[in-house]
């Protein structure tokens, strides 16, 4: 049955191609319109080089704020979905014994002594445990910490931007969530830094356009900055886009390490991938 | 028989996306598996980002990034000189938001599991009905 309706729903889509406009055709419907406006006239508008970048944060400002929020609720979503903040049963718990490297089972409700500093807690399942692995993230996570940070400042002249850097950044983390494990990284990068952050770059990028409304111009109209930055209105515009883009960043780097904690750890934040 | 290689070469990225789409939706309608579903789920949504980004290909553009492109010096910026920047920019956003809904439709399967134990929407179904 599922295989009929395919077959015929793709012949059909087969058939309706042949009116589509061909492969890099420069008069297709698509490349007509709005968009030869935008490619003629972005570097007089915004002064900002790389269309992409200016279209998305400046002339499509307001489709870019509400993905933002869209990403946020999806955070919100799987956190109300998931989190557990008190756990039901006692569990069965994994222990090492670090000077002799002996490892202990806790049966549940079973407990160590908080002050002894000679054990640390293990995963039950998965024991990330290699050398290899955990020098290799730690010599390279600066370095895509770094490049992020590239992506998103450099978005106005090369490819990237907030929401690209965002996602190296948010990987990064997670990288060293998964090369040690989901405690230490808890420790470094906690989950309420995580929602916090998440909620300044969505405050972020409605605040640009809050303050653009009260400097008397429209939402989002960055040229009403000018007196800020102290620059003329046009590139105004370029440095309202990059305070947009790290809000943008900065939201959807927390959403990213937001969602792997959650699914990872089924929502305990205790042990996980 | 000219005519046909015309045709191909220009209809063949919408073919291969079709393809794909259909390989998604299969994936969607017909698995039993809840997970099989969400993979067929971005199957799809890949195959709708290929297909509006190919919309935005023209012949011999360039990246839409204006400084340093061949020509500036001694032309003004031309619309056919540069790709199609607005496919980019929608779908650059719809991949981010391709993730946020994974997240929450993976939130959505660990709850399932959390509650019937299973993944297999037929057991789901029966264990309702029982209820």
């Amino acid at each position: 049955m599922g295989k009929i309706i395919v077959l015929l729903f793709g012949s059909f889509l087969v058939y309706c191609t042949l009116d589509f406009p061909d492969w890099g055709d420069p008069g297709s419907p698509a490349s007509t319109h709005v968009s030869p406006y935008y490619i003629e006239q972005t570097l007089e508008d915004t002064s900002v080089p790389n269309i992409v970048t200016a279209v998305l944060a400046d002339y499509r400002g307001y489709d870019t704020m509400f993905e933002t929020i869209v990403i946020f609720t999806a955070v919100a979503a799987c956190f109300l979905l998931l989190r557990k903040i008190k756990s039901d049963e006692p569990e069965t718990r994994m222990y090492r014994h670090i000077p002799t490297g002996t490892t202990f089972r806790i049966k549940k409700g079973g407990r160590y002594p908080r002050e002894s500093v000679d054990f640390e807690r293990i995963d039950l399942q998965w024991v990330p445990y290699g050398v290899v692995i955990k020098t290799t993230c730690r010599l390279i996570i600066p370095f895509i910490q770094i490049f992020a940070l590239y992506v998103i400042a450099h978005g106005h002249h090369s490819p990237g931007g907030g929401f690209q850097g965002g996602v190296i950044l948010g990987a990064s983390v997670i990288v060293y969530a998964i090369s040690s494990n989901l405690r230490s990284s808890l420790n470094r990068f906690g989950e309420r830094i995580a929602v916090l952050l998440c909620t300044l770059g969505v405050f972020l990028y409605a605040a640009t356009g809050g303050l653009c409304l009260l400097l008397g111009a429209n939402y989002l109209d960055y040229s009403a900055l000018a007196p800020i930055f102290g620059v003329d209105p046009v590139t105004a515009r370029s440095h309202g886009i990059l305070m947009v883009e790290i809000g943008v960043g900065m939201a959807v780097m927390a959403a990213m390490i937001s969602l792997y904690y959650n699914l990872s750890s089924g929502g305990k934040f205790d042990e996980g991938l | 028989m000219p005519d046909l290689v015309v045709i191909i070469t220009a209809k063949l990225n919408y073919w291969v996306y079709i393809v794909l789409m259909m390989v998604g939706l299969y994936a969607m309608i017909a698995k039993n598996n809840l997970v099989k579903k969400v993979v067929g789920m971005n199957i799809l949504q890949t195959a709708i980002i290929l297909f509006f980004i190919s919309i935005g290909t023209k012949h011999n553009a360039t990246i839409p990034i204006i400084q340093h492109a061949h020509g500036l010096e001694t032309h003004a910026v031309q619309a056919v000189n540069y790709a199609n920047p607005l496919p980019h920019v929608l779908m650059l956003t719809a991949i981010v938001v391709a993730v946020a809904t994974l997240g929450v439709a993976l939130a959505l399967i660990i709850r399932l599991h959390r509650q019937y134990h299973t993944l297999e929407e037929d057991e789901i179904l029966a264990q309702l009905e029982e209820d």
